[in-house]
């Protein structure tokens, strides 16, 4: 393979036929100020520095590289390392990406920011870094995601933001993104729309991918020196895809690296009741970027479903949807079930709790793991820690909570 | 000339502005679409605006919102959409009709086939939300090839660079939305699209059509002498929503009477420039 990631996207923001700026004309000014500045920034060393110091005082990172022996004795194959995101603080990846948008808020001199959010992740990690500048902070997210999400709701309302439950659509994080851009378009001059993920109009993609790929940086140096050699396959969830994108992207020139996305089959891909839009959805438009969604015949997007609320969205960033074309990675889905299990394995196995979403890419581990040599090795991320998921958890395993 | 230049010229030369009605297709009900359209001619519509009924409509206010749902819960498509343009065509070939919506049903149909199908039933123009002067290139060369008038949106925040984009690619007349929000959004600062229109002109040669936040008559007859064309949505949709349940009957009263207030406003304004 030839293809020169570092010129991806294009100046316009297109990753191949996928990607780009589809969005009202209100917020296009808005759009190409942001783009403008990110892209001034982003080899800004004054910019970095503050970034890297934030990353390592505030957020914690470097995140662990963890060799999770136990769990890959049990699995009888490959050598099964965890990136530990879960051990960020707010408990996920999603604050290497709002610390890093935060400080561009703050340098466009925005007094508020909004953000999205599913599983809540996203949410507590955008009012963390509002609390933390003190800046307002309003949050949408889907009614039904409120419900399911319950202790990153109140955590969220504890850092003083304003929680807004999206009654419309779907009820969950297709909905809140519109009802997000719908408070963007309203409130455009003094807002900062934090975007949680690898999606939405250029110059997000690039941008939150960009934030996140420390993730693959570390991972890549981490395996070097434990392992000497670069690790045979990347496993991690994918729902727009940032927490993947921000693993594969150090690793896509490494063609030996076979690179694994994960998408929630819910209650299985055949049933068509599941979030799987690179496994089973066709390409369109939605939320400012082209890439493959969950539509119908009329182009209408369809409701999706997962047991986990960050997987639980009908379109994936358009890196992902690129990657996938032209067959860099391979895009594979996880049930509700097998996601339960691969929760509980690691929960056994090692100690740790993941979240819902991450429990997707463990399983798929479980899965790819027992097919290789016991001398070959696999980074999984875990993207988030499972306190947020106890409710459902209790729920569906009949406990008390 | 296009069906849409022909009447913008002919109420130009009257010294008139256009009163252009949206509402979303197939709302409440697929058989009201047509009957409403004629009521809308008859009370005054210069031109038609109909919304293609989209999941995820992310520049519509709450009242759009809910006819959409409305609309989407009969599994109203863009096919369905063509097809109550090509009855309401039996009976009106001057009124020109703009199709106003979101690009995904679009993408799904693929833009040529989209282009000739509605062209063929009678559409004038395209208006799609979130298609961008930028991305438009394949979508412009099929409307094109079909004589399809490419109305583009132009906002508050619309800098001087994009404006000259809207006027090269655009056709038919520019569409200024008239506030930072969603359809049916807060109240018009009229010193401000005064102000901004005042700009506009500078820049652009299209004919300008002003809508989102027109609700009443005096917002109206403010707007008719700023625009050349004054659009009307969620005000109407509003009364469709509180007359869903209703015979057609009592949503065609409710929406003749505020299309006459919107009509007579307009009059008034245009009057007056008259006498100027």
């Amino acid at each position: 393979m030839t293809v020169d990631f570092s010129k991806f996207p294009d100046e316009h923001g297109h990753f191949g036929p996928y990607g780009g700026v589809f969005a009202p004309e209100t917020l296009m000014a808005a759009l190409e100020q942001l783009t403008a500045e990110y892209q001034s920034l982003k080899n800004d060393p004054v910019f970095l520095g503050e970034l890297s110091e934030d990353l390592r005082d505030y957020v914690g990172r470097p995140t662990p590289l963890y060799y999770a022996e136990r769990w890959s004795e049990s699995l009888g194959g490959a050598k099964i390392y965890l990136k530990r995101e879960d051990l960020n603080h707010t408990g996920a990846h999603k604050v290497n990406n709002t610390i890093g948008q935060a400080l561009l808020a703050k340098r466009l001199g925005k007094k508020r920011i909004i953000a999205e959010t599913g599983a809540g992740q996203h949410g507590v990690a955008s009012a963390t870094v509002a609390a933390r500048l003190g800046l307002e902070c309003v949050v949408y997210m889907g009614a039904d995601d409120v419900v399911r999400q319950a202790p990153n709701v109140a955590r969220m309302k504890m850092l003083g933001a304003t929680v807004v439950a999206v009654e419309s659509g779907t009820r969950t994080l297709k909905d809140a993104l519109n009802e997000a851009m719908r408070d963007w378009v309203t409130n455009v001059d003094d807002t900062f729309y934090i975007i949680g993920t690898a999606a939405g109009p250029h110059p997000y993609p690039a941008m939150v991918r960009d934030f996140q790929a420390v993730i693959g940086r570390e991972a890549r140096e981490q395996v070097l020196e434990k392992e000497g050699k670069l690790p045979d396959a990347l496993i991690a969830c994918v729902g727009g895809g940032s927490n993947a994108i921000g693993l594969f992207h150090e690793f896509l020139p490494d063609e030996d690296v076979a690179i694994y996305g994960v998408e929630a089959a819910g209650h299985g891909l055949e049933t068509g009741e599941h979030a799987a839009p690179l496994c089973a959805g066709t390409p369109g438009v939605l939320h400012g970027n082209r890439t493959y969604l969950m539509q119908d015949k009329n182009g209408q997007i369809i409701g999706t479903h997962s047991i986990s609320a960050g997987l639980d969205y009908p379109g994936v960033g358009p890196e992902h949807a690129w990657l996938k074309d032209i067959g860099r990675a391979n895009y594979v889905a996880i049930n509700d079930e097998e996601a339960l299990q691969g929760f509980r394995d690691l929960t056994k196995y090692e100690g740790i709790i993941p979240a819902l979403e991450s429990s997707h890419a463990i399983a798929y581990a479980t899965k790819l793991a027992p097919t290789m040599n016991k001398d070959q090795v696999i980074i999984v991320n875990l993207s988030g820690r499972g306190d947020k998921d106890m409710n459902t958890i209790a729920q569906i395993e009949g406990f008390e909570f | 000339m296009s069906r849409i230049q022909k009447t913008l010229d002919a109420l130009k030369a009257q010294g008139k502005t256009a009163l252009v009605p949206y509402i979303t297709a197939g709302d409440p009900n697929p058989n009201a679409t047509v009957a409403l359209m004629h009521l809308m001619v008859s009370k005054g519509a210069d031109m038609l605006e109909l919304g293609v009924p989209f999941s995820d409509p992310m520049a519509d206010g709450p009242v759009i919102q809910k006819a959409v749902e409305r609309a989407l819960s009969h599994n109203v498509s863009l096919d369905d959409v063509l097809e109550y343009v090509r009855v309401f065509r039996e009976k009106d070939d001057k009124t020109p009709i703009i199709l106003m919506g979101y690009l995904n049903p679009i993408e799904a149909e693929g833009y040529e086939a989209f282009a000739a199908a509605a062209s063929s039933v009678g559409v004038d123009a395209v208006l799609t939300v979130d298609m961008p002067p930028e991305e438009s290139a394949g979508y412009l060369q099929a409307l094109d090839k079909e004589g399809l008038d490419r109305v583009f949106l132009v906002s508050p925040t619309t800098p001087e660079s994009r404006l000259a984009a809207v006027n090269e690619k655009g056709s038919g007349f520019a569409y200024y939305v008239s506030l930072k929000g969603v359809t049916g959004s807060k109240e018009l600062d009229i010193a401000d699209v005064t102000a901004q229109i005042n700009r506009l002109r500078g820049q652009l040669s299209l004919p300008i059509g002003i809508g989102f936040g027109i609700r009443d008559g005096e917002t109206a007859y403010r707007m008719a002498q700023l625009g050349d064309a004054v659009i009307v949505g969620s005000a109407l949709v509003s009364l469709i929503e509180a007359n869903a349940h209703h015979d057609l009957y009592d949503i065609e009263i409710a929406i003749g009477k505020k299309m006459t207030e919107f009509r007579t406003a307009i009059d008034r304004a245009d009057a007056l420039k008259g006498q100027e």
